[in-house]
């Protein structure tokens, strides 16, 4: 009975987290949408900037560096075994395929959870705690359109952008490989790495980055607005954060790249 | 408590009240905060809730400003039923209410004076030259004129709890709510902010709502007040009222008796911090 009990509670739970992320979500969609650039809230839109140089600017070396790692990675890895076949040159388009779909988007998005989605839950459970949300609203300010919209925002322009750069620096760094193993000339291999690719590749990267940036944006936000008790509690939260992000994140990932492979290609 | 004008058979508001609370109850879980309350402040008074901690006292003045909705019972605003109001009528009422809240609530990455021009900010068309004046005007109501490019990290306890009683009147409102005035300050400090609410109510004519448990400030400030306890209304009357209440229960927390203790040491110094 207990059994029954805890799987009970837990789903209860869980859908109740969904449903919380999911009005969260609307009420931030239509709050973004108050705040859009030109003729929206101009002091929403300063804030807005500011969390794109943090969300973003901030993030890009050590996100290439990160992503230039991977690469390097991929092309050691399909190096040791494609050579057995003969098949060296097959490992530019695997760096290129996999770096552009798949790996690109999910290590920016891992990244930024770290750099920004904790941030996010540690700065507005700071402000649940010493009051700073209530008093936005006895100003009649609504807090998802002052503190979410604008990382919201941020995250949507920003973290596409992160992802093309990481995809980037990861295809640059497997030339490095090829250029020793292969004794390619780095041109031709980029020539022959942009071949690989076609626009759908890019896209489905594109299209996956937008949703990690949805999910980072809101899990952490909601982690921050449902603190409780107390100076702990933040820390609680901006772990849960991280934790429930990046599951989400990979989560997301099967979805669309299972959804690509059966009705995209 | 000598009110005999008759009653809005419609709403349940009182004609001369600017707030009234009706029958409000609040419960988190089985846990019961507040046990069918009801209060009447009228416009232009100072009302003080009293009460020990645990009281619900804060939990009331919450639901007053609107932040959370009780789970039974209504709150009416000027004739606004702000429990069923929806948030944009909600946010209406808000703008006529300023609250000072009992850790100050600043905003920490914004130096006072962009704390207090917020909401003009927010909520006016004004040029920056005239919200700046005002901002100006306001911080030097508290006596903070000098702070305004300060953080709110750089001030001491007092100046934040000062600081935010300007950005809550920043706007004007009608009804100004304290939580816990002096909570935290030394007994100087927490003179300071009685003196300043006392300046606030004879210079504006505003209606003020405070919450405390200090005894000194609260006959000093009020002209009416009321005592919660364990979620129930004991008593609303004038301060004499109040001073000469025969309620056994009114009388032990005016003389600071505390509750019999039959245990050891420990529960003695628990049931010393609960009162």
């Amino acid at each position: 009975m207990s059994f029954l009990a805890a799987v009970g509670r837990g789903t209860i739970e869980r859908a109740e987290y969904i449903g919380g992320l999911t009005i969260q979500f609307w009420r931030g969609v239509a709050a973004a949408w108050r705040v859009k650039p030109f003729g929206g809230n101009r002091q929403r839109w300063r804030s807005t900037l500011k969390h794109m140089a943090v969300v973003g600017v901030n993030a890009l070396p050590v996100v290439c560096l990160i992503a230039a790692c991977t690469g390097l990675i991929m092309a050691l890895q399909g190096g040791a075994e494609l050579r057995r076949f003969g098949a060296m040159q097959f490992v530019i388009n695997l760096v290129a395929v996999s770096m552009t779909r798949e790996l690109g988007p999910l290590i920016t998005a891992i990244v930024v959870v770290g750099r920004s989605g904790s941030a996010f839950s540690a700065e507005i459970g700071t402000m649940v705690v010493t009051e700073e949300v209530d008093a936005l609203r006895s100003m009649a300010l609504d807090p998802i359109e002052f503190l979410l919209a604008p990382k919201f925002i941020a995250m949507m322009v920003m973290l596409p952008c992160l992802t093309i750069a990481a995809s980037a620096a990861g295809i640059l760094a497997g030339g490095i490989f090829i250029y020793f193993a292969l004794d390619m000339g780095f041109q031709l291999y980029l020539r022959a790495a942009m071949e690989a690719l076609v626009l759908r590749d890019v896209v489905s990267g594109l299209v996956k980055s937008i949703a990690f940036g949805t999910i980072i944006v809101h899990v952490g936000c909601y982690e921050g607005f449902h603190v409780a008790g107390g100076p702990e509690g933040v820390g609680r939260a901006t772990t849960a954060a991280v934790v429930k992000s990046i599951f989400l994140v990979v989560l997301a990932d099967l979805l669309f790249t299972g959804f690509f492979y059966f009705f995209w290609r | 408590m000598s009110d005999s004008q008759p009653t809005k058979a419609t709403s349940g508001a009182r004609d001369d009240a600017i707030i009234s609370v009706r029958d409000v109850v609040v419960r988190y879980g089985d846990k019961t905060i507040l046990d069918g309350v009801n209060l009447d402040i009228r416009a232009g008074e100072t009302m003080v809730i009293m009460g020990a901690s645990g009281s619900g006292k804060s939990t009331l003045l919450r639901r007053i400003m609107g932040l959370d909705k009780p789970t039974s019972g209504h709150i009416f605003v000027k004739g606004v039923d702000i429990t069923t109001a929806s948030e944009k009528e909600l946010n209406d009422i808000r703008r006529i209410m300023g609250i000072s809240f009992q850790s100050a609530a600043l905003f920490n990455s914004m130096t006072l004076g962009d704390n207090v021009a917020l909401p003009l900010r927010e909520h006016t068309n004004l040029a920056e030259s005239t919200i700046k004046l005002m901002t100006r005007m306001k911080l030097g109501q508290v006596g903070l004129a000098e702070a305004e490019d300060l953080l709110p990290s750089q001030l001491s306890g007092g100046m934040r709890k000062r600081a935010s009683v300007a950005r809550a009147i920043a706007m004007d409102p009608e009804i100004l709510l304290f939580d816990e005035p002096s909570a935290g300050l030394d007994p100087i400090i927490a003179a300071e902010i009685d003196g300043l609410i006392l300046d606030l109510k004879s210079a504006f004519k505003m209606t003020i709502v405070v919450v405390t448990h200090e005894l000194a400030s609260a006959f000093l400030i009020a002209d009416r007040m009321c005592m919660l306890r364990y979620g129930k209304m004991l008593a609303i009357g004038t301060k004499d009222e109040i001073r000469n209440s025969e309620h056994p229960r009114i009388r032990q927390f005016l003389d600071r008796i505390p509750d019999k203790v039959t245990g050891g040491q420990d529960e003695y110094l628990q049931s010393l911090t609960k009162l």
